[in-house]
């Protein structure tokens, strides 16, 4: 059977996948961060983003109910079968496009976690509640580089009105709804994406007009990630994040 | 590059959940004070060491010259008397 044949399990797989390609990009800094302090904040966040991850990742396993375990799930998955948002997968560019993405994309996470402690799914409210905090910090941490450097020297901020004008389209895929969404908030999974977008605009273009940013036109590209087709970046980026699992099948520490 | 800024030192003090006093862990390097809290959080209660931060920029802290340790510390050596162990403590005296 595959996931895509069952909502429920797409649904939880969308939130996984988009805490574990994001975890993964933010790893890739790990040892060459802009200076030792944050690289290891940087690296702490990829860390909660993982842990994310691999409690929804074994969630949607344990549905699916085909023996698949969150490490089948990360390491035995091809691209089209991950469904995180573009946006995720990005590739990491400069410090200022590195922060301003995960600051989108954890921003768009706060205002979900807020609401699905009320879903149905009881692990999922679960996952949600414990990761409410950790996102709040997030948010902050992230938030405050996208301050300091839009509103910062001539340079940083030319870098990231530069990294909004790249990554702003994306975001518009975490809006959409489509069949799955429906799905889920008429089992009352969670909430319809689309009425995220309002609580998310809310918390974020305040900070982008303070950071001196101009925040672009809406334009009507919309990404396609969380359906499973992606930018050629995520091949990328699960050759390198697979390869160990699959050169050494079943091993362990 | 020789015209970078360098961010200035601070100094990190971590009040552990049992603790009740602040005790100096280690320094960082942060742009500002906000920044300098962040980052204590990141690099020093990685693993629930404290509940409470407490952050100085190095350049502030006026501190005794090592050259002046003997004038200053030595003639306390033998005034034992200053020692409240000839004291008994009613157990109501916490921590002394």
């Amino acid at each position: 059977m595959n996931a895509a044949t069952n909502p429920h399990v797409n649904y939880i797989l969308r939130l996984a996948d988009g805490s574990l390609v994001l975890a993964q990009r933010l790893s890739e800094l790990c040892g060459k961060g802009p200076a030792l302090e944050p690289d290891i904040a940087l690296t702490n966040i990829a860390l909660d983003l993982l842990g994310q991850a691999r409690l929804l990742l074994s969630h949607a396993g344990t549905l699916e109910g085909q023996g698949r375990d969150e490490d089948a799930l990360a390491y035995w998955r091809d691209a089209k079968d991950f469904l995180n948002p573009t946006l995720c997968e990005l590739p990491n560019g400069d410090f200022a496009q590195t922060c301003l993405r995960a600051y989108c994309y954890v921003s768009w996470q706060a205002v979900l976690w807020a609401q699905l402690p009320q879903s149905s799914d009881a692990a999922l409210a679960a996952i949600a509640a414990k990761s409410c905090k950790e996102t709040r910090y997030h948010c902050e941490h992230l938030g405050d580089w996208v301050l300091r450097l839009g509103d910062g020297t001539a340079e940083s901020h030319a870098r990231m009105q530069r990294a909004l004008d790249y990554l702003y389209p994306y975001t518009n895929e975490l809006f959409d709804s489509d069949a799955t969404d429906e799905a889920a908030a008429a089992a009352g999974l969670g909430p319809l994406p689309s009425t995220l977008a309002a609580d998310w605009q809310a918390q974020v273009l305040p900070l982008l007009t303070e950071a001196t940013l101009s925040v672009p036109a809406t334009v009507p590209f919309h990404s396609t990630g969380r359906r499973g087709v992606h930018s050629e970046a995520l091949g990328h980026l699960l050759g390198e994040m697979q390869v160990v699992a699959r050169a050494h099948p079943g091993a362990h520490w | 590059m020789s015209d970078r800024k360098e961010w200035p030192l601070w100094e990190v003090f971590l009040r552990s959940k049992a603790g009740l006093d602040h005790k100096h862990c280690g320094s960082l390097h942060a742009a500002d004070g906000a920044m300098a809290l962040q980052m204590a959080r990141d690099v020093y209660t990685r693993r629930q060491e404290g509940v409470s931060i407490w952050v100085v920029r190095a350049d502030q802290i006026v501190a005794s010259a090592p050259d002046d340790k003997a004038a200053l510390f030595d003639p306390m050596a033998d005034k034992i008397y200053r020692h409240p162990t000839f004291y008994e403590l009613p157990d109501e005296v916490n921590h002394m």
